[in-house]
């Protein structure tokens, strides 16, 4: 397969940008680029990432001001004709923020920063972001965010379950999901959701953090996977049809 | 010349651990008599406008495109000449 052509946003604060960068390029060995947020076009591109960090330094909400950036009026449309879209902590906030994704997220309910490993029952493995992974698996990748406690509203939050479209939650070690498991007070332990039609995906931990196998955690280069995958299944479709 | 002054507040029915907290901090205080507090944001702007109905319509503009995000937050904003 040809190496995918990944671009990687970097907005002004932006802190996780060279991190998914480096492991798309290097680990992964694709085709990654970064997209100055100033940019008004992406080029040519097969998916998106919204790194983490702090853009425009979280003024106003986190993502709020990011969400307006000329790069991503680009975005918006790539995204509406089913382009693949990750969001990554920050990134999930600007998506949320842009409507993209439905739902908000609010400052953590211990109001403290949390930066820790944690794990991540996967709900759904039949996903372009989750295909190399099994239904109920537990992933272990960090997450480092003052504000990933997620919340839609009840009609919202009703939809997206009965939908399928909460991907990952926040688990114990064998898959549990619990309060305790819950590192910022997410509605329903919820750490990772798609929209409707399965293209745009936001995730508050890091699966780049946990894809170089010299920090001996790779269970974030499933995600990354997943998404060449549903690349190879694409062609192949194509190539049988 | 307006100056609008505007007031975010997290939606009733969101928890606010932020003002929680500071209502923890006024107990510790011995100040028994608060009850609750709820933290939000106040923004100032100045519009240049000619007309008031004209300066509130800006300001609603801004509030629903940025400064408020709805599904958290509800807005109030009061619009007077300067």
């Amino acid at each position: 397969m040809t190496k995918l052509k990944l671009g990687v946003v970097v907005y002004p604060g932006s802190n996780c940008d060279h991190d998914a960068y480096y492991v798309l390029k290097e680990i992964l060995a694709q085709d990654a680029r970064l997209l100055w947020h100033k940019d008004s076009a992406i080029g040519d591109v097969d998916v998106i990432v919204l790194p983490g960090g702090f853009s425009y330094g979280d003024y106003l909400r986190c993502g709020a001001i990011a969400r307006f950036s000329p790069i991503m009026e680009e975005v918006i449309n790539f995204a509406n004709k089913g382009g693949t879209v990750l969001g990554i902590c920050n990134g999930f906030q600007i998506l949320c923020e842009a409507g993209l994704l439905p739902g908000a997220l609010l400052r953590n309910a211990s109001l403290k920063f949390v930066c820790k490993y944690v794990h991540l029952r996967v709900e759904i493995a039949e996903t372009r972001f989750t295909n190399r992974c099994k239904t109920g698996e537990v992933l272990h990748i960090p997450v480092a965010h003052g504000e990933g406690n997620y919340i839609a509203e009840d009609v919202t939050l009703r939809r997206i379950e009965e939908n399928g479209q909460v991907v990952l939650r926040y688990c114990e070690a064998d898959g549990t999901v619990s309060g305790r498991a819950n590192p910022n007070g997410s509605v329903n332990n919820i750490a990772g959701i798609m929209n409707e039609r399965g293209n745009i995906l936001g995730m508050m931990p890091h699966p780049e953090r946990a894809s170089d196998p010299a920090l001996r955690h790779t269970d974030g280069q499933k995600i990354f996977r997943s998404v060449f995958e549903s690349f190879v299944l694409q062609e192949n479709h194509q190539i049988l049809t | 010349m307006f100056l609008a002054k505007i007031l975010v507040t997290l939606r009733k029915s969101i928890l606010d651990p932020q003002g929680k907290a500071v209502h923890h901090a006024l107990q510790s205080l011995r100040m028994k008599d608060v009850q609750e507090v709820r933290i939000g944001k106040f923004i100032e702007m100045k519009i240049d406008s000619a007309e008031k109905a004209r300066a509130e319509q800006v300001t609603e503009e801004a509030c629903k495109k940025l400064l408020a995000n709805p599904v958290m937050e509800d807005y109030a904003f009061s619009v007077e000449k300067i």
